[in-house]
């Protein structure tokens, strides 16, 4: 048979190499940034641009689509064109992928902190990237389905599974949740609403974590690992059992982040069980990867790439079984909104996606470039600051959130909260925060020293931008073989793959969320729950720009603990005309479901120009642009027409009256405000805030009082 | 946008489920059954695809096989 000659491309393997070192040491520094103001929150620098509720959701993107992305990308174009043994399909569609995808990223910096958002977490990034996304989504698939078509390697290997399985599910994740009706060129409101919003959020979280930073990472574990310690894997049978469990099991564990909300039970019990199962191919998957290296651990102790690799597996290990934990209704009752998320994220991101892709990178890049890591001395420096790194973070995290949720919950032998002031809770756990900065900090130095180490190589040197190769060409089958069996049958083919994968997956997400969405009985109506008045509306969307939902949830769980806190535990009827929900996931600052009619407009006036002047002790940012900006009355009609499309009840034609009654409302605030000594007028955006917040679930209250 | 109750008006819907579970039942176990009984020599060669990539004897080893 004929040999083939041909080449691999490099040089989008060096691009992606280079996009992930430079983005990943900015979404480090922003996430340092972030650590650092919730100590000081001097740092926030009293401008709209830099404040917490707009730099947080900054760095999750920076690091999970920017620091990853281009983390997967430049793992899979490597690994794909040699378990392929064939090119990339095509050199332009590599190109457009890969500068498509960094200006999806320049625009996210720039949107974020401009606080256009859409308010979901880790979905926040308006409609027209949205549609940027999706289409560089495409060329990435198109790119790597036609390499896997002229492959001259019969049997595709496991990790190019779950590249597969990555590429489907992302896709439909994407495009279910971004399901949004544009209001302007960067304002969109969700097509769905409280409940359903909800639901359909945290599969479309959960699931980015499981397909975004786990599916595609194990597949590069899959191919990295037997490369670097040049031994196939422990198991290829255990991987294809790992590769069907995990992506069957995965997509229903999404309504773990919703126990005890006002999500209908039976899903959150759906969630639950789900995720106890999975630990069983994650860890398959873990014991797989480090088994691999049974015989060769005396190549660990000298070799800094396995180390990496090691510790990173290790990582995934930790957070896998820890998810299980967490979505136990009786743990997550202590852990959930409290730092201990928190850490276990950080395990995932800081441990398993970072520890992956340094290994990756000190093998790889001195492949490409033809020569030795500059200095291996130095990697090692970097393999323990890390590691430092990531205790240092993630130990005090623990710490805070298991000491946090202990005092929300603490009584008196009167039966009273003993922190009846949440504030109190955060004062404690200052110091934790301190130690956090700390960690990231150490973590970000090993980060930079990396990229000084690989600079160095990469100018000691020579780039090989096309690696020649050469295999046989593969020879079509002629003969049927009746015998064959199914499974072997879908090894070759990696449509069959992907249809499979997709079945698979959608599944779950159907049988999650269609009864939500179709039965009534799921989401129950309140009848004096009523839809937002037009200035309620504005102010409800300078909330969501703020990002307030990075600190303060809107969802009070039935715990007495909560209810004696808070007030009334969150029904799901009330959020019925929330686009998007605020359920938020953290509470760094308390829960605000409850707030309306709990302060005087004054105090929320003073608070937002000086959180610290109400509240001593303080770590929430001061918005003093709220007092001085106008509010933009131009949108509200636009903004109340949607809402009518997304099938909020406002009376016919209310879209023209909608910025009178928005006056009126605006006015009776400022002369209350007046009242108590501040003079303001009627137009700013201040006003609208301060109405949307005293709204907060007072509607509930209104009704009991109707009642009697 | 609104959403109507489709699925009460769907008659037997309960079976669905059933039908859902017996089919995942059945897919884990038809899988479980080939994984375990998969040709040694078969398994040997997958799991060497990465470690012989510039190898052409290996390639042709392994298309000859099927």
């Amino acid at each position: 048979m004929e040999i083939e000659k041909f080449s691999y491309d490099n040089r989008i393997v060096k691009q992606f190499a280079f996009a992930t070192i430079i983005w990943g040491l900015v979404g480090m520094t922003v996430g340092l940034l972030a650590a650092i103001q919730l100590v000081y929150p001097i740092f926030n620098f009293e401008t709209s641009y830099l404040t917490f509720g707009r730099i947080r959701p900054l760095h999750t993107n920076a690091v999970i689509f920017a620091f990853v992305g281009n983390g997967i990308f430049m793992g899979v174009y490597y690994s794909l064109q040699r378990l392929c043994k064939a090119r990339m399909f095509s050199d332009r569609l590599s190109q457009i992928h890969f500068w498509g995808w960094q200006l999806i990223i320049v625009a996210a910096a720039l949107t974020l902190p401009l606080g256009l958002t859409t308010g979901k977490e880790y979905a926040e990034l308006e409609w027209p990237i949205d549609i940027a996304i999706t289409l560089i989504w495409v060329v990435f698939g198109w790119n790597m389905f036609g390499t896997i078509l002229r492959r001259r390697e019969r049997h595709l290997y496991v990790a190019i599974w779950f590249y597969i399985a990555t590429f489907v599910t992302v896709a439909v994740l994407h495009i279910v949740n971004s399901f949004e009706l544009p209001v302007s060129f960067l304002k969109s409101y969700s097509w769905y609403a409280g409940v359903q919003d909800a639901l359909v959020q945290w599969w479309y979280g959960h699931n980015a974590v499981a397909f975004f930073l786990t599916t595609p990472y194990l597949g590069l574990m899959y191919y990295f690992i037997p490369k670097v310690a040049n031994r196939p894997v422990y198991s290829y049978r255990l991987s294809i059992i790992h590769f069907w469990a995990l992506i069957f099991l995965y997509i229903w564990a999404g309504p773990h982040h919703l126990l005890y909300t006002s999500l209908p039970d039976w899903a959150q019990s759906l969630g639950v069980v789900f995720s106890v199962m999975l630990i069983a191919p994650s860890w398959g998957g873990m014991i797989n990867g480090l088994l691999t290296l049974r015989g060769a651990w005396d190549k660990v102790r000298e070799d800094v790439v396995l180390k990496f690799l090691v510790v990173a597996v290790t990582a995934y290990g930790m957070a896998t079984f820890e998810g299980p934990m967490l979505s136990l209704k009786n743990v997550n009752a202590i852990g959930h909104f409290t730092d201990w998320i928190v850490a276990h994220v950080h395990v995932g991101a800081l441990g398993w996606n970072g520890f992956l892709t340094f290994g990756i990178l000190y093998w790889l890049i001195p492949k490409i470039f033809g020569t030795e890591l500059w200095s291996k001395k130095l990697a090692s420096w970097h393999f323990w600051l890390g590691t430092l790194g990531i205790l240092f973070y993630a130990i005090p995290m623990y710490w805070a959130g298991f000491m946090q949720s202990l005092m929300w919950k603490e009584f008196t032998e009167e039966g009273l909260l003993k922190y009846p002031n949440f504030l109190e809770t955060v004062v404690q756990i200052r110091p934790m925060y301190i130690a956090r900065s700390l960690g990231g900090a150490l973590y970000l130095i090993g980060a930079v020293i990396m990229g000084y180490n690989l600079y160095k190589t990469v100018r000691a040197g020579v780039f090989i931008a096309n690696e020649p190769a050469e295999a046989a060409p593969l020879v079509k089958i002629h003969k049927k073989h009746g015998n064959e069996h199914w499974h072997r049958w879908i090894e070759r083919k990696p449509v069959q793959m992907m249809i499979a994968s997709l079945v698979v997956i959608l599944i779950g997400g159907i049988i999650e969320m269609v009864p939500t969405f179709l039965v009534k009985s799921n989401v129950p109506t309140i009848s004096h729950v009523k839809p937002y008045t037009p200035l309620e509306l504005q102010g409800r969307d300078i909330y969501v720009r703020e990002g307030c939902y990075t600190c303060h949830s809107q969802m009070v769980r039935p715990f007495r603990s909560e209810t004696a806190r808070y007030g009334d535990y969150s029904k799901a009827g009330e959020f019925v005309y929330d686009h998007p929900f605020q359920w938020g996931s953290k509470r760094t600052g308390p829960d605000l479901h409850r707030l309306g009619g709990k302060y005087p407009d004054s105090w929320h006036y003073n608070h937002m120009l000086d959180p610290g002047s109400m509240s001593p002790g303080s770590i929430m940012p001061s918005y003093p642009w709220l007092l001085d900006d106008d509010l933009d009355t131009a949108s509200t009609s636009s903004k109340i027409s949607a809402m009518i499309t997304l099938g909020v009840p406002y009376p016919k034609g209310f879209e023209k009256q909608a910025n009178k009654a928005l006056m009126q409302q605006a006015d009776s605030i400022a002369a209350r405000l007046k009242k108590d000594g501040i003079e303001t007028p009627s137009n700013k955006e201040i006003i609208a805030l301060i109405a949307y917040l005293q709204r907060l679930g007072t509607d509930i209250k209104a009704g009991s009082a109707a009642k009697k | 946008m609104k959403f109507i109750n489709y699925l009460e008006s769907i008659m037997g819907i309960g079976i669905f489920p059933l039908i859902s579970l017996i089919l995942f039942f059945t897919f884990f176990t038809v899988l479980l059954i080939y994984v375990f009984r998969a040709d040694k020599q078969h398994i040997r060669a997958l799991k060497n695809i990465p470690l012989g990539e510039n190898d052409p004897s290996n390639t042709q080893k392994n298309s000859h096989e099927k």
